[in-house]
This record gives structure tokens, sequence and C-alpha cells, in this order.
């Protein structure tokens, strides 16, 4: 049995692990808020590019000219996945299901004969992907350090996977991230960004109903740019959700944390109560023992 | 007199969602004014801004740096990179950004149009915002 010592060592070092899971889960409770906050607020732009989006591709896909971003290369070869993870670390296991769901991910493209390229947003996924499957990441990008998501770090991801499409280094991308939906529920979800699936218009408006709308400049020319932006915006989304889920897990995780070196304090203590009433029932046995003998 | 219902978004968060008489927007290919009852459109919009009228009087102005917009007669969405109410737009970043944006344009590659309309595109949105502080 550990010594009286050792015990209070051991009970005052899970006291101060518990002080700190405790704060992290404070800490990660408020900004999971304002996370959630942006990623709302992020809501209204994305589904009206949507809409904006159904009405254009609609018109523009058919035609043999349609632009890349849209309808890819017309090959199926070649995929790349964007990973999002969070950059940091305890926050349950988060970052590894998005992990575990880009490795599938990958080990049954690569069983289909394709080439697989991965672009990691976020240390951890990139760390946990490079131990299998370094010679597939072309690009890893780090957002540590930053405070929130801006949208210029979504945009500038976003020109790096157009020059990359542009380079003819892709087919297929996809993107791999976790998706927000409760404080509780982050899943896993792979989503596919180019070639750009367009929503569902519906039989309801027919083809006719599209083309009422006048574009200025040209239907191509707008194209041109909504499509980077509705690029960036997906990915942007990806990034919200992804802050928004880290902390949700976050927060989760240290909260077990704080209820588990909870109850190793309360077990502690009853065995430090338990060695040091043995030692002084020892220490009495010891004392009338030797009053007997004189 | 008639409204219609105008929206101004930007990826950060919806800035304006209320029915209002006439939206001037700063298109590409020139000022254009909506009303009630406007032919459906989809129209880029270079940086400018936009002023909104409600009860006969512009009561909203807003820079924009670029984006899209969709009318249709009953309604008016404007998808905005990015829009700041003309009162907050500060004349010392909006210079920075002009800064910026020439340098940008000096240094970029002109092997092609596209990119060269891009970054050119980026200088006059700088240049406006530094109009639109400087009218504020």
């Amino acid at each position: 049995m550990a010594s009286l010592k050792a015990l209070r060592a051991r009970i005052t070092s899970v006291k101060s692990t518990r002080k700190i899971t405790q704060a992290m889960k404070m800490v990660a409770a408020a900004k999971l808020r304002r996370a959630q906050n942006q990623a709302e607020a992020a809501r209204p732009y994305a589904e009206r590019m949507e809409r904006m989006l159904a009405s254009l591709g609609a018109s523009v896909a058919g035609s043999p000219d349609a632009p890349k971003l849209l309808v890819g290369s017309g090959q199926d070869k070649v995929h790349l996945l964007v990973v999002v993870t969070g950059d940091r670390g305890l926050a349950g296991a988060f970052n590894t299901n998005v992990g575990r769901l880009a490795r599938a991910r990958i080990r049954e493209l690569e069983a289909a004969g394709k080439t697989v390229k991965v672009l990691a947003v976020g240390r951890k996924g990139a760390a946990f992907l490079k131990r299998e499957f370094a010679s597939r990441i072309s690009g890893e990008i780090s957002l540590a350090g930053k405070k929130r998501v801006e949208f210029g770090d979504a945009q500038e991801i976003a020109a790096r996977i157009t020059a990359m499409l542009d380079a003819g280094e892709f087919d297929v991308c996809t993107l791999v991230y976790n998706r927000f939906r409760s404080v509780i529920s982050q899943v896993p979800s792979a989503q596919q960004l180019i070639p750009t699936l367009l929503p569902e218009t519906g039989a309801v408006a027919p083809s006719g109903a599209q083309a009422l709308y006048e574009y200025e400049p040209s239907e191509e020319e707008i194209l041109a740019t909504l499509l980077p932006q509705n690029l960036a915006i997906q990915v942007y989304r990806a990034m919200l959700e992804n802050a928004a889920g880290f902390f949700g897990s976050q927060m989760t995780a240290m909260d077990n944390a704080t209820r588990n070196a909870g109850e190793m304090i309360n077990k502690l203590t009853l065995n430090y109560n338990r060695t040091r009433q043995a030692n002084i029932t020892r220490e009495l046995i010891e004392i009338i023992s030797g009053a007997e003998a004189v | 007199m008639a409204t219609f219902q105008f929206e101004l978004v930007s990826p950060q968060k919806l800035l304006l969602s209320r029915a209002v008489e006439m939206a001037v927007l700063p298109a590409a290919e020139g000022e254009m004014g909506v009303l009630p009852g406007h032919a459906p459109m989809i129209v880029a919009l270079r940086g400018g801004i936009i002023a909104v009228t409600e009860g006969g009087q512009v009561t909203e102005r807003l820079f924009v740096a670029g984006g899209f917009a969709e009318v249709t007669p009953g309604r008016c969405t404007v998808l905005a990179d990015e829009a700041t109410p003309v009162a907050q737009l500060s004349r010392a970043a909006a210079e920075t950004r002009v800064r910026d944006a020439e340098a940008a344009y000096t240094a970029a590659a002109m092997d092609t149009p596209e990119k060269r309309d891009v970054t050119m595109a980026r200088l006059l949105s700088a240049r406006a915002m530094v109009q639109a502080a400087e009218a504020a």
C-alpha cells in the first residue's frame, strides 16, 4: 500500500488537474457560443448563394464550355480530399473521427484504382493522416493562433483549390469535415465540392422558369466569379462548423475529465483515510503489546 | 409608395432585411436603381455604395466591395463580398487597402487577361472605398 505522503501528493496533483480541466471547459463553452453565433451569421449568405447558383447553374451546366469549377474536368481519376480538423487536441474523439472517415475514404478510393491527394486544413488531421498516407499529402494549412475563423482564410484555401484544378492536378474534390449537429453531437461527413452538386431545383420549376433571369454582364462572366465565391463559402462553412464542433467536443471532453478527476479524488481520499486509520491502529497495538510485556 | 423586400448579406452576417422603396446598386456596368416590380435579373456588382430609399429619403448607405445581386419583382438580394455602413468606413483603412491593391497590381503576373481583371477589380474597389470614406 502506498505511503501516506505519496497518497497526499497524488490527491493534490489530481486536484490541480481538475482545476485545469474545469477552466478549459469554461473557456470552451464561451468560445463555443461565439463560434456558434458566427456559424449562424454565415448561414443566410450560403443559402442565398445556393439559390442563385441553382438558377444560374441549371442554365449553363448543359453547354460544352461550362466552367471547370462547375462540371469538373470530366474525368474521375485523381481525387482531392480537403480534410478540415482542429489545430489542437484535448477534444475527445473530434479530430480522430474526421481522420478515420478520411482514412476509410482514401482506402476505398485507392482500392478502386484512383489516385488520392490530401489537403489538410488544421494540424491534427495532417498529423493523423501523415502516419499512413504521408506521400498523398499535397498541402497542409494550419490556422493555429487565430482567434476566429476569417472569411479571408477560406478564400485563400479556395484559391489554392482553384489553382490546383486549373493546373489539372485533380478531377474530383471532396470536403471532409465534422458537421455540427449539436453541442454534444458532431457528425464527420464528406461533401463533394467539384464538380459542383447543384441543389435540386425540383420538378416544379421547369427549365423555362430559370431562363427568365436577365444577366448583366453575361451568364458566363457572373458564373466565373460566383463559382470561386461559392467554393470559398463552402470551405468557410466547413471551417466554422469545425470550429463550433471542436469547442463543443472539447467542452464535453473536459466535462467528463472533470467528473473523472472528482471520482478519482474521492477514491484516493478514502484510501488515504483508511491507510491513516490502519497506521494509528498499528501504533496502538504496538504500544499496548509493549506495555504488556513489561 | 410600393415597397419590395431588400436583403443585404455578407459572408459574415445578414446586414439588412426589410421592405424598402428603392435601392441603388453599383452594378458592374453602371449604377442601377431597383424599384418594386423590377424584371428578374442577376447582376455582378463592383465596389461602390448601395443607397436604400425609404419614405422618400435615403435611409441607408452601405459600401460593398463587390458581389452579386438577384432581383425579382418582389425581392432584391445582394450577396456582398464585404459590406460596411458608410459611416463606419475609415479613411486610413481604405488608403492602406489602395496601397495593397496597387502593390498587388504592379506585382501581379499580367500573363492572362483574367488575372489582370481580378487585380484591376480589386484596385478599383479599393479606390471606391476611399471615395466613399471621404464622402462620409
